[in-house]
């Protein structure tokens, strides 16, 4: 079990957590131009990374907030914790 | 057997306080400090239990958690029972009771014995490939299986000891207290560190402290001297916490441990009540230091596993630390040093040691010149060939090596012993470093795997971390422990270390016989049966990777996860595959390291604590009303409230009548409700319901279809707009907490520009639902100033109001097709406003009903339950809501899906009524349904949604869903049950009062 830095909380057990896939995928704005295959990649398409990937999680039992870590998903060390709406601050 | 082969009192077992306790039946003297195991062998017992396929007799092989054989059951028969106990663990106790547990009749006389004679039949993967064809067979095969497997028996009454957890941080955590572990401990608790230090057993000082021979010392004091000093000195420690009898069960990801503490276990039954039994410790370390020790491996030959055949250190410990000999004939079998320790222990206090063979043809230790000495006869170059006796061995053969070690010459020697010590070098327990996720490295030398690289903030020492001499141990120690504390000071300087043994050694995995393999017994997981033969099968039927041999022979899957015998198994899969044994990697060691008890795993969340339970304000009404409830998610709800000897069918047949009859009322407070406020709330709604809301006016409301992002009906419910810039939205009761998180996730991260805010008010509303024929004049006498007339309250509006002083909001919408009222309070005065209801009900047979009978009401006018009716396969479209979804609004979750190609389908599951052709048969919910069953195989077309007996319409009615349904209006379908076929006719799912006049019916 992990601990995750919340950028709202600070240090908290994994298990007050809520791991919502990856992250950096934006809800299309204008669905109805999109093409079934175009609509397709956002809806089902994700991405199974072995090393480090960008996940969204939620502190669903603290402030609720929703934030992005960059995690290693080999060894589960995790590089980076951000913002919705920042750029992942590693590589 | 009266035999008393306890030979001199020793530290650990007090000779003044004895103890009785039973195995299998029969009575035994011990004394306190024994182990199980300990006290059996004092009394001559060896043979413990039979081996799990072949079901040969098997006696007790070690002295610690890695025992394969000896596995029992405790307190057979007992609400405290406990299968697969280690008798090398059990401290006795006055009253124990314990039995073998594989074995069946009994350990004497076994029936699954005779798979010993048939194993030619028994080999590697023979129950995958026999008892899975015919495949009928295999309930006819599972029963004898399982009783002859011997897994021990689970308790069949709820476990009266009380257990618990408990979170412990520290800055250092240091397992096992063997030397180097209490050498730690030392070094960080006195810079300052708070330290945790945990062993199993139920001492300290692991195999050092019974090392009180005269050939080992460390600084010119006995090497036990030593160790014990620095044991008193350590327990004065404040800043260290030692705690014995925990066993750490896992080790995770960022030094995140848990482990098992035993608080009760060694005391006598009748000590035991009201204390916790285990506590489970969570255990975050800053640092962990791994000092888990070395376990001895055993020697590969044939029929290796009778009884009195044991680790050569079990031998020592079992002398030297409880003055119990395991023979009185020994004789000890190596490939290494270590053996002679034993031997040493043996002869010193006049025990007879027959021989030593030794694989080595040079030895050349101070200590084998010691042995050879008392006129004990080492045979170097040789290897034991087979061993003979059947319940307890009574003799051995061995030949000489040939040069390569890989063949026997000369002529077969036989020797006669009741105890052969065997040792095949040592295994460092790197269990729970891998668990934590480190790397090994192979170090070819003495060919083990030890800590390569570490994944968290840790260190291995001592033999865990391949250290294996006393002069190891003590320099590297220090060294390593000072570097990775971070520590200058310590009070050790150099260590002179006397020792009678080297590190030579001569290593065989398989070693050689006489025989062909294939008439050979050599076991390499004794506690599940694998042989030597078994994994050179696997590898020659083309299995490759140890996981999959591992799989396919079951070599280390038993509860001692193969601690023994897994290297073994990788020595010959490489030396057959011809392959390097690094290469190979180990199997992966899971958690627990020994198993948990159920009890520990779930503490103190038993009985009542078990899971939260939620029950609604209006809940103790409900049980002084004689109902029965059903859990809705954490809720208890009230399901029917039957009376006098009514069943359930029966109450709910009453109370759907008198809903539409006359009047009901349904305690509806556990609808999820959220308060949704802001400027932008109403565009929000748009985007998440599939329906417009930008023109519904303040006071009214409306039924809302959530989608998820593939189109997929999510959840439904009512929300109503109390003000211009405020909702209340409900959700199912079930979906609440769901549908709050995916709205909070769409606010914070897709729309983080709207201005709106949510809370879950659910729990502070109670809401109460009077609906029926009779419900506005029931709602008018509890609300007597508020105007229930049809033109100022209609159908689908919202009114705030008071009962006396208690603010309520009215809504009047319906999930019964009746008109309908429903009362929100606050949740204190839900009780009262109910039982108000109640009182201006009592003239017009107002009667409460539970979720039963609501889910009959809303079938019958086809409303869809959100779960039930729909799986996450349902658009809207499939449940025939075209209506709800709005084709003027650009975008709401889920659009964009509804006309994705799959989703346009025609012959998508789609929902439909169904009337069986017999009006009284009710269709059971889940079957299946088909349209030709002469097809074969026969195609299913959907299954039964929603199935009840209607009151109201004296027919029984369904709801399903079904391929292309649709279309199928009027088309006779065939649903197949176990003894007969039910002819159905497609409807349309609105059985009842398709126009909606009953909304505003009255009488
Ligand atoms: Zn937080």
């Amino acid at each position: 079990m992990f601990l995750i830095n919340c950028p709202f909380c600070g240090e908290r057990e994994q298990s007050e957590f809520k791991a919502g896939g990856e992250a950096h995928i934006e809800r299309p704005k204008q669905p109805t131009e999109l093409s079934d295959d175009e609509w397709a990649e956002f809806l089902f398409m994700r991405k199974n990374i072995k090393g480090v990937q960008f996940e969204r999680w939620n502190h669903a039992h603290g402030c609720r907030k929703w934030f992005n870590i960059a995690r290693d998903t080999s060894n589960d060390q995790i590089k980076a914790v951000y913002k919705m709406g920042q750029k992942p601050p590693v590589k | 057997m009266s035999k008393n082969l306890r030979f001199k009192s020793s530290k650990q077992v007090d000779e003044t306080y004895r103890i009785s306790f039973k195995f299998n039946n029969k009575t035994y003297y011990g004394y306190k400090g024994d182990t199980l195991a300990s006290a059996l062998l004092a009394n001559d017992v060896h043979l413990v239990g039979r081996s799990f396929k072949y079901h040969r007799p098997r006696g007790i092989m070690t002295a610690g958690s890695e025992e394969p054989n000896a596995i029992i059951q405790l307190h057979d028969n007992t609400s405290r029972t406990e299968p697969n106990v280690r008798a090398t663990e059990v401290e006795i106790y006055e009253g124990l009771v314990a039995s073998s547990q594989n074995c069946w009749p009994s350990v004497n006389f076994d029936i699954g014995g005779i798979n010993n004679i048939l194993s030619p039949v028994l080999p590697a993967g023979f129950y995958y490939k026999t008892f899975m064809w015919p495949k009928s067979f295999w309930e006819k095969y599972e029963y004898f299986i399982r009783k002859s497997a011997g897994l021990g028996k689970s308790p069949k009454e709820a476990d009266p000891d009380i257990y618990e957890h408990k979170y412990i941080h520290c800055d250092v955590l240091i397992i096992g207290a063997g030397i180097s572990g209490i050498m730690a401990a030392k070094l960080a608790a006195k810079n300052g560190l708070k330290t945790l230090l945990v062993d199993e057993k139920s001492f300290l000082g692991g195999s050092t402290i019974y090392d009180n021979s005269e050939f080992s010392k460390i600084n010119n004091q006995i090497t036990s001297s030593w160790l014990e000093k620095e044991i008193n000195e350590i327990s004065k420690l404040e800043n260290l916490e030692i705690k014995t009898r925990t066993s750490i069960a896992a080790f995770h990801g960022y030094n995140f441990l848990l482990a098992r503490e035993n608080l009760t276990d060694h005391l006598p039954i009748n000590q035991r009540e009201n204390k916790i039994r285990q506590r489970l410790l969570k255990i975050r370390a800053k640092k962990v230091i791994s000092a888990t020790g070395a376990i001895e491996r055993p020697l590969i030959f044939d029929n290796n596993d009778r009884p009195g055949i044991l680790l050569s250190s079990a031998i020592k410990k079992y002398i030297d630390l409880y003055g119990v000999a395991c023979g009185e004939n020994n004789i000890l079998f190596t490939n290494n040093d270590t053996a002679y320790e034993t031997a040493m222990s043996l002869v010193q206090r006049g025990i007879k040691v027959n021989a030593i063979i030794d694989n080595r043809e040079e030895i050349n230790s101070k200590l084998s010149y010691e042995i050879a000495k008392n006129n004990i006869k080492i045979f170097k170059g040789f290897t034991v060939v087979d061993t003979y006796g059947y319940k307890r061995i009574n003799g051995l053969a061995i030949m000489e090596l040939s040069k390569d070690g890989q063949k026997v010459i000369g002529k077969k020697i036989k020797l006669s012993c009741d105890s052969l010590g065997v040792s095949g070098g040592w295994t460092p327990a790197v269990h729970l470093f891998t668990q934590s996720g480190g790397k090994l490295k192979f170090r070819e030398d003495d060919q083990v795997f030890i800590p390569h690289k570490y994944p968290s903030d840790q260190l291995s020492i001592g033999s865990c971390n391949g250290d294996l001499s006393l002069e190891e141990i003590t320099t590297n120690t220090v060294l390593s422990v000072k570097k990775f504390l971070n520590i200058n000071n310590t009070d050790y300087k150099t260590f002179e270390i006397t020792t009678g043994i080297n590190k030579s050694k001569r290593n065989i995995w398989l070693l050689p016989s006489d025989k062909i393999l294939g008439k050979t017994k050599s076991f390499v997981d004794y506690q599940n049966d694998a042989t030597a033969k078994d994994i050179k099968l696997a590898l020659r039927e083309g299995f490759r990777s140890i996981e999959h041999v591992k799989r396919y022979t079951t070599t280390g899957m038993g509860t001692d996860q193969g601690k023994l015998g897994n290297m073994h198994a990788l020595g010959i899969i490489s030396e057959t595959a011809g392959t390097k044994m690094g290469e190979h990697g180990t199997t992966t060691f899971r958690p627990p390291y020994t198993p948990l008890t159920f009890g520990t795993i779930v503490g103190r969340n038993v009985g009542k604590f078990f899971d939260i339970i939620r029950r609604t304000p209006i809940h103790d009404w409900h049980v002084a009303n004689n109902a029965k409830f059903e859990n809705v998610g954490q809720w208890k709800r009230a399901w029917y409230y039957p009376k006098a000897n009514e069943n359930m069918h029966q109450a709910v047949q009453r109370e759907s009548k008198a809903a539409r009859d006359c009047a009901g009322i349904l305690d509806a407070s556990t609808l999820g409700k959220i308060d949704i406020q802001g400027t932008d709330a109403s565009e929000f709604l748009n985007r998440v319901y599939t329906n417009a809301w930008s023109k519904l006016a303040i006071g009214k409301c409306r039924y809302g279809l959530m989608l998820n992002e593939d189109g997929m009906v999510y959840d439904d419910g009512v929300t109503t707009r109390i003000g211009e810039n405020r909702y209340i939205m409900t959700t199912t009761t079930g979906g609440a907490a769901n549908v709050l998180g995916k709205l909070e996730d769409y606010l914070q991260t897709e729309w983080p520009e709207l201005d709106v805010y949510l809370s879950s008010v659910t729990d502070h509303y109670a809401t109460i639902s009077v609906c029926g024929p009779h419900s506005k004049k029931i709602v008018s006498k509890v609300i007597p100033d508020l105007d229930f007339s049809d033109e100022k309250f209609p159908h689908m509006s919202f009114k705030n109001t008071k009962i006396g002083q208690i603010k309520c909001r009215v809504m009047r919408i319906s999930f019964t097709g009746e008109q309908s009222y429903e009362i929100n309070v606050q949740s204190n005065f839900g009780k009262s406003v109910w039982e108000k209801c109640m009182e201006a009900g009592k003239d017009f047979n107002i009667t409460p009903y539970g979720t039963e009978t609501m889910h009959l009401l809303r079938a019958e006018k086809g409303f869809i339950i959100v779960g039930q009716d729909t799986d996450a396969t349902m658009t809207p479209i499939d449940l025939q809501m075209d209506w709800i979804v709005s084709k003027k609004k650009y975008d709401f979750i889920g659009k964009r899906s509804l006309y994705r190609s799959d989703t346009i389908k025609d012959d998508r599951k789609q929902l439909v009524g169904l009337l069986t052709e017999n009006p009284k048969e009710v269709l059971e919910e889940g079957a299946q349904i088909v349209a030709d069953i002469k097809k074969s195989p026969i195609e299913m077309l959907g299954h039964v949604t929603s199935s009840y007996y209607s009151p109201n319409l004296n027919k029984s009615i369904a709801l399903g869903v079904v391929k292309g349904g649709k279309k199928m209006l009027g088309q006779k379908l065939i649903i197949p049950m176990e003894n007969k076929n039910i002819n159905v006719t497609v409807a349309d799912p609105v059985f009842l009062d398709k126009e909606g006049e009953r909304l505003n019916a009255e009488l």
